[in-house]
C-alpha cells in the first residue's frame, strides 16, 4: 500500500511535472517566435554567402 | 615430462573454467554480431555489445566490467558509474537535433508528455508485482525510449539491473517500427489516419533558433535540477549547431565523440552481462515490463492525438501522438509512413519530427523528476 502511495506520487508528479514544463516551453517558443520573427534578409544574407 | 602437462593444464584452464552461463552468453553475443554484421540491425551499438558479451564472459581473461583492473573494468567505471557516458551521448545528440520543426509547430511539444506516460503506469506495474522502488523505477524508465536517459537512471539506482535495462531500452528502441504501427492502427480509424496537415515549412529565425536551447537549458534545469547533466549537454549540444560559429566543436560531437562514446559504451554494456547475473527470470520480466512501456507510451500518445485532433477540429492527425516517444527519428519515420499509408498525399514527417524532439525533452523531464522524488527518499 505504501509502495502504491510512492508509485501513484510518482505519476502524477511525473506527468504533471512534465506536461507543465512541455507547456511553458510552447509559451516560450511562442513569445520568442514574436519577439523574434523570421525577416526575409536571413534568407537573401545566407545566399549572398 | 612434467613441465610438458603442466604447460597443457594452465593452457587448458580457459575450458575447464568455462561454464554453461558463460557459454550460452557468448553464444548471445554471437546472435548479436550476427544481427548487426548480417542483417544491418543497429550495427553501431550491437557489434560492440555482441564482442563486449563474449570478452566478458571469456573465463580468466580479466575482460568483464567487473574484473578490476581490466581495460573494460576502466572504462566501465569512469565512463559509465561516473555516467559520464550518457552525459557525453546527450552531447553528440544535441548537436545532430534540429528543433526548428518543433519551434515551428510548438504546440506538438504536448505529445512529448503523452510519450512518457508508459514509464509511469509500467512503475505502477512494477511496484504491484512486488519489485523494490529503485528497480521498479529503472525498469520503467526503459519507456522514455532513450538508452542514455534509462543507463543514467538505473546507474543511480540500481547498478545491478544495468546490462538487462540498457539492452532492453535500445534494443526496443530499434523494434519501434515493429511495436508502434499495430498499436496505431488498432486506436485509431483509417478517416482519424489520413488527416492531412500543412506541409510548408515554418520559417525560424536563427535567433530564436540560438536562444532556444540556452532558454530551455535554463527552465527546465530550473525546474528539475536532477535531470541537469543530461538537459544541460542536450542543450549545449543544439546550441554548438544552432550558433553557427563553432563547426569544428558541432563536427566532433556528432561524429568522433559520439561514436567513440557509443563505442565504449556498447563494449562495457556488453562485458558487464555475465551470465550468472544475466539468465535470470527477473531479466525477462524487466523485458516484458520494458515492452509494456513502450506500447503504453504509444497508446496515451495515440490518445492525447485523438482529443487533439477534436479540440483542433480535425487539424490535427492522432498519429503524431506515436511520435512523442523519445525514440529519434525512428518514432516520426513510423508515423509518416502510417499516415502516408492511410493517405499517399499525407506529409506528417515535419510535425512528427517536432513531436519526437519533444518527446526528447519530455523523457529528461520525467526521468529528472523521478530522480528528484527518489534522491528526497533516499
Amino acid at each position: 500500500m505504501k509502495d502504491l502511495g510512492f508509485g501513484l506520487t510518482m505519476t502524477v508528479m511525473g506527468m504533471g511535472i512534465t506536461f507543465l514544463t512541455l507547456c511553458l516551453l510552447i509559451l516560450i517558443i511562442r513569445l520568442l517566435s514574436k519577439l523574434f520573427p523570421y525577416k526575409k534578409e536571413e534568407e537573401t544574407s545566407k545566399e549572398s554567402k | 615430462m612434467d613441465v610438458f602437462i603442466s604447460a597443457l593444464e594452465s593452457l587448458g584452464q580457459g575450458f575447464t573454467n568455462l561454464s554453461w552461463q558463460a557459454a550460452l552468453m557468448m553464444l548471445i553475443g554471437c546472435v548479436l554480431l550476427y544481427l548487426a554484421i548480417a542483417k544491418k540491425i543497429e550495427p553501431l551499438l550491437l557489434v560492440p555489445i555482441g564482442f563486449g558479451i563474449i570478452l566478458g564472459n571469456l573465463p580468466l581473461a580479466g575482460l568483464s566490467a567487473h574484473d578490476e583492473g581490466g581495460i573494460i573494468n576502466l572504462l566501465y567505471q569512469g565512463g559509465i558509474l561516473t555516467e559520464i557516458f550518457p552525459c557525453l551521448l546527450f552531447l553528440g545528440l544535441g548537436a545532430m537535433i534540429d528543433f526548428g520543426p518543433m519551434l515551428g509547430n510548438p504546440v506538438v511539444l504536448i505529445f512529448g508528455a503523452a510519450g512518457q506516460f508508459g514509464i509511469f503506469l509500467v512503475l505502477l506495474l512494477a511496484l504491484a508485482f512486488g519489485l523494490p522502488r529503485n528497480e521498479a523505477v529503472s525498469i520503467a524508465v526503459i519507456g522514455a525510449c532513450d538508452g542514455p536517459t534509462a543507463i543514467y537512471v538505473t546507474t543511480k539506482f540500481a547498478r545491478d539491473l544495468l546490462p538487462a535495462v540498457s539492452i532492453a531500452a535500445y534494443s526496443y528502441m530499434s523494434l519501434v517500427p515493429i511495436i508502434q504501427p499495430p498499436i496505431m492502427r488498432v486506436m485509431t480509424t483509417k478517416k482519424e489516419r489520413a488527416t492531412l496537415m500543412p506541409t510548408g515549412e515554418k520559417k525560424i529565425s536563427k535567433t530564436v533558433k540560438i536562444l532556444f536551447p540556452i532558454v530551455t537549458g535554463i527552465v527546465t534545469i530550473l525546474i528539475a535540477p536532477m535531470g541537469a547533466p543530461l538537459m544541460g549537454m542536450l542543450m549545449l549540444g543544439n546550441l554548438l549547431k544552432e550558433s553557427g560559429v563553432v563547426s569544428r566543436l558541432v563536427d566532433v560531437s556528432q561524429n568522433t565523440l559520439a561514436n567513440l562514446v557509443t563505442l565504449f559504451l556498447g563494449l562495457c554494456i556488453g562485458a558487464s552481462m555475465l551470465g550468472g547475473d544475466f539468465l535470470q527470470v527477473k531479466t525477462i520480466i524487466i523485458f516484458v515490463l520494458g515492452a509494456l512501456a513502450i506500447s503504453l507510451d504509444t497508446v496515451a500518445g495515440v490518445l492525447l492525438g485523438k482529443l487533439m485532433r477534436v479540440i483542433t477540429h480535425g487539424k490535427i492527425n492522432p498519429l503524431l501522438g506515436a511520435a512523442g516517444t523519445s525514440a529519434f527519428p525512428m518514432s516520426a519515420r513510423v508515423v509518416q509512413k502510417e499516415g502516408q499509408r492511410a493517405n499517399p498525399r499525407s506529409f506528417l514527417l515535419y510535425h512528427a519530427i517536432g513531436a519526437n524532439t519533444g518527446g526528447q525533452i519530455g523523457s529528461v523531464m520525467a526521468a529528472a523528476v523521478m530522480l528528484a522524488i527518489m534522491s528526497n527518499i533516499a
